[in-house]
């Protein structure tokens, strides 16, 4: 006799656990969290108030609050109308950093051009290149059926290796000491700050209202609807005449050219010019927001507020504790897992029970 | 027939069930204090409509499932049967509807799989035996994807019959079956049954339980509602005590009238020569069908599951083209290049087999199922933005106008019952008031009101003007609302034929390819 455990489906899952579960979770990588600070020597209480607490404490910390929850939402709340229709978007990273190299390149092309429309053209040309990079595993998908998981990842590193080549290359800065950095962007191509002394730009509000348009559609718009019937039952959709190509290319383009807005809105905001590390993985922490937040506009935003916190928790105890920086990678893996954890129990019942084995009566 | 049917051995009972009751999720009684016993050599029916309880309580007997109370006696002996190893370690062997076989593989490598650890040489010797002995022709060479649907189901009863049953227990087990098929399946249960073994048959057909049962068992909303000799009882008493009510005739509308019969008017549907590969490897491509559908007219097609009908289906849906566009014409316009939002736009609805998955999203709500297909019309959709208060406004009127028993607008099409989910589809598409409606199995799983209420609502479209299109394996449902009637088998399509004009043993003949023995009806001039 051998003991087994195994998983029962259950009938219905708990729509209260489904919006609890994410609570659950963060709850658990709290409590883990606390006896990894205690195993490193630090008092639990006083590390998770330096992780959590202390980066919020001051208006100039919410204000970084917003600055790095911002691209994390709009990123993921593209990712997340694609992953609802079953379209594997991994590589919002990669489109992030091209938006960021056309709209940085178009900005550095109009140089001094003074004119109001030059915001406009260059957050535009950021959102079209997100696009363009996107376009590439759409085409592949929809015309080779090559998986988009793979070609997304895979494009990622080549838009990096390219912005590294331009800004060590072509578009150094002459008068930048050598540093792989182009020259800073005319004050035209800039986000504007909106709060004296901190960094809180026009992009965050933006993101806001783009936010809110893609909760529209995906609550009220039939391209909403047919990519919510794809992800459920793609046999239905073709029963019902939803074009499923279409639907990819829509699915690649939008999560493309949002993660371009946000790549672009990093460099032309926080940081004003371009830089080989633009972004700390704020297109692979969407994927987890994204989860996190339920695929859900608002659920999105409050995973984004979550995780931005954990990049500001990470520098702050690096700075006030010693702890490595690492610690903010600990903490988003350990979120992720236990969400995934807390969602196999959600639907399925553990059981522990004995089976005879084959042959015997 | 009655020789063959002898009474079963006294003694103690094979199998008995006593007071099993299981509980669902929700607190759903599907079985509620049941109580059943067989005695060797008894071939014992199971009748009930869906969702009366039937499969739960033989996957109780089976192991599948496990009551939450009663005892179940083997041979005098409680017992727990904890897995269907277990099943099978007592004696009970089980063929279920959908058969579990491995298509790319043999005969004797299928029986191998169920049987660990015995010799594939004597194993193809052991299989020719119990075949030869119970009339199962079968060669232990072939591969299963080139047997027919009642080759398989034979595959699936002789490795059942190698582990030497007490109990068999089968499932629908004629539902694909051609007539003649199912004789000789009888012949095999009967000897069975002769020799002692205990059957536990489980069918909707009430003809079939007549001529084969010894006893039956009728049970109604997880109850046992009645128990009696199924030979002494009318098939108008058994389907009482199924359903509860009296049945009530279908409505059988005049005789048909094609009003367009002068053939001015192009047919609603036409085929022509229309060849196409099949979706699965193991589907028939379609060779060569051709076809007219009229206004005014349900056109039915015949035919044994796996014949080329779902190619055929997605041929005429849009949901795969035909290779040329002429060979699929709605009014007279060459559709074969077209998807189908296209071919919907010129009056076409379609009702397909699966309904969960495909006719249906079951995670969705019916206002949201309403949408799926009838986005096109009633301003369900302005300007790329869903009209919610419309949505459910046509999910309330599909739920009234066609009596679907579910919560309101907002409850998920999952957690309707299979007849009336199939309801809720019928309605939709037929309130999109198409010119052409075509509709696969419309009836398959669904309880005989459910049935009845969908053939009543098929032939009022009928005879409004509509042109049907009504893909079944159910010949009796054919039969009583098809005007025309015609079969596939591997992926040909026999001539039309009026139905007064065939006799249900021709048809029969025709699904098992014989499209030459039946004599061929007046030239195809007018229809």
């Amino acid at each position: 006799m051998k003991m087994f455990l195994h998983l029962e489906a259950r009938g219905e899952p708990s729509r209260l656990w489904i919006w609890a579960a994410p609570l659950m979770a963060v709850f658990l990588t709290l409590a883990v969290g606390s006896a990894l600070f205690a195993a490193l020597g630090k008092d639990p209480l006083q590390a998770l108030n330096g992780f959590f607490i202390m980066p919020v404490s001051t208006l100039y910390g919410a204000t970084e609050l917003l600055v790095k929850a911002a691209p994390l939402a709009l990123i993921a709340v593209g990712l997340a109308v694609g992953f609802r229709g079953g379209v594997w978007n991994i590589g919002a990273e990669g489109q992030l950093t091209l938006g960021a190299i056309t709209g940085g390149g178009l900005a550095l092309a109009l140089g001094a051009v003074d004119s109001p429309l030059v915001l406009p053209a260059v957050l535009l040309a950021g959102v079209l290149g997100g696009m363009a990079w996107a376009a590439i595993p759409a085409l592949l998908r929809t015309r080779f059926h090559a998986n988009e998981i793979l070609t997304s990842l895979m494009l990622t590193y080549v838009a990096q290796l390219l912005l590294g080549w331009l800004v060590h290359g072509p578009w150094r800065d002459p008068h930048g000491f050598n540093f792989p950095e182009t020259a800073p962007f005319s004050p035209h191509a800039i986000l504007p700050v909106l709060l004296e002394g901190t960094r809180l730009h026009l992009g965050i509000p933006l993101a806001g209202v783009v936010i809110l348009a893609v909760w529209a559609l995906l609550a009220r718009g039939f391209i909403g609807f047919q990519i919510k019937v794809m992800g459920l039952a793609p046999r239905a959709g073709a029963y019902a005449g939803f074009r499923q190509n279409r639907l990819v290319w829509f699915s690649l383009l939008l999560s493309g050219g949002l993660a371009g807005l946000a790549g672009f809105s990093e460099a032309a905001g926080p940081i004003g010019q371009l830089q080989p590390a633009l972004s700390p993985g704020y297109g692979f922490t969407a994927i987890i927001v994204a989860f996190l937040g339920r695929l859900h506009p608002v659920g999105i935003v409050l995973a984004a507020l979550f995780m931005a916190l954990t990049y500001l928790g990470g520098e702050t105890v690096q700075l006030f504790m010693g702890l490595p920086l690492a610690v903010t990678g600990v903490f988003q893996g350990l979120i992720l897992f236990f969400l995934l954890a807390c969602d196999v129990l959600i639907l399925y019942r553990v059981r522990v029970g004995r089976r005879p084995a084959p042959g015997v009566s | 027939m009655d020789q063959s049917r002898p009474a079963p051995a006294p003694g103690p009972h094979r199998l008995a069930l006593e007071g099993i009751v299981k509980r669902f999720a929700g607190a759903v009684l599907a079985n509620d204090h049941i109580d059943l016993a067989l005695r060797p050599g008894e071939i014992h029916a199971l009748l009930g409509e869906n969702g009366a309880g039937k499969s739960t309580l033989v996957k109780i007997i089976y192991g599948v499932l496990h009551a939450d109370e009663g005892r179940v006696l083997w041979e005098g002996q409680p017992v727990t049967i904890s897995s269907p190893a277990r099943a099978r370690a007592l004696g009970i062997g089980m063929v279920f509807q959908h058969f579990s076989l491995f298509e790319s593989l043999t005969v004797t490598e299928n029986v191998q799989l169920a049987l660990d650890g015995r010799q594939g040489e004597n194993l193809a010797q052991a299989i020719d035996e119990v075949a030869g002995r119970y009339g199962l022709a079968l060669d232990p060479k072939q591969r299963i994807c080139d047997l027919s649907v009642g080759e398989r189901q034979r595959v699936e009863i002789v490795r059942c019959l190698l582990q030497n049953p007490r109990l068999l227990i089968m499932d629908e087990p004629t539902s694909v079956l051609t007539p003649s098929e199912v004789e000789s399946l009888f012949v095999t249960l009967r000897r069975l049954a002769g020799e002692g073994v205990s059957i536990l048959y489980i069918s909707h057909k009430l003809d079939e339980i007549r001529a084969l049962c010894h006893r039956a068992t009728i049970l109604r909303a997880g109850r046992v509602v009645g128990a009696c000799d199924p030979a002494t009882t009318s098939t108008r008493d058994l389907a009482r005590l199924m359903i509860g009510e009296d049945p009530g005739a279908l409505e059988r509308r005049d005789p048909p009238v094609w009003p367009h019969a002068a053939g001015d008017e192009a047919p609603r549907l036409e085929l022509e020569r229309l060849s196409m590969d099949a979706e699965s490897p193991f589907a028939p491509p379609l060779t060569d069908v051709s076809l007219k559908v009229r206004s005014g007219e349900i056109v039915g097609i015949a035919g044994v599951a796996g014949n080329g009908q779902g190619t055929l289906l997605a041929a005429l849906s849009g949901e795969h083209r035909a290779p040329r566009p002429e060979a699929v014409r709605v009014d007279g316009v060459a559709v074969g290049h077209l998807g189908p939002a296209a071919r919907r736009d010129l009056g076409l609805a379609v009702v397909p087999e699966e309904r969960l998955g495909r006719g249906a999203v079951p995670e969705l709500s019916l206002a949201e199922n309403a949408l799926l297909s009838s986005y096109r019309s009633g301003a369900l959709v302005r300007r790329g933005l869903i009209d919610r208060t419309r949505a459910h406004g046509l999910a309330r009127t599909i739920i009234e106008r066609f009596g679907v028993r579910a919560g309101g607008s907002r409850a998920a099409a999952g957690s309707l019952s299979g007849g009336n989910l199939q309801k809720f589809i019928i309605g939709r598409e037929l309130l999109q008031k198409p010119r052409l409606l075509i509709a696969s199995q419309p009836t398959w799983g669904v309880d005989a009101g459910a049935a009845a209420a969908i053939h009543r609502a098929l032939l009022e479209l009928r005879n409004q003007g509509g042109a049907l299109l009504i893909i079944s394996q159910d010949l009796d449902e054919l039969f009583a609302i098809a005007d025309r009637i015609a079969v596939l088998c591997a992926g040909r399509l026999s001539a039309t034929r009026p139905v007064h004009e065939v006799s249900l043993e021709q048809v029969g003949l025709m699904m098992g390819g014989l499209f030459d023995d039946v004599p061929t009806p007046a030239p195809e001039a007018r229809s």
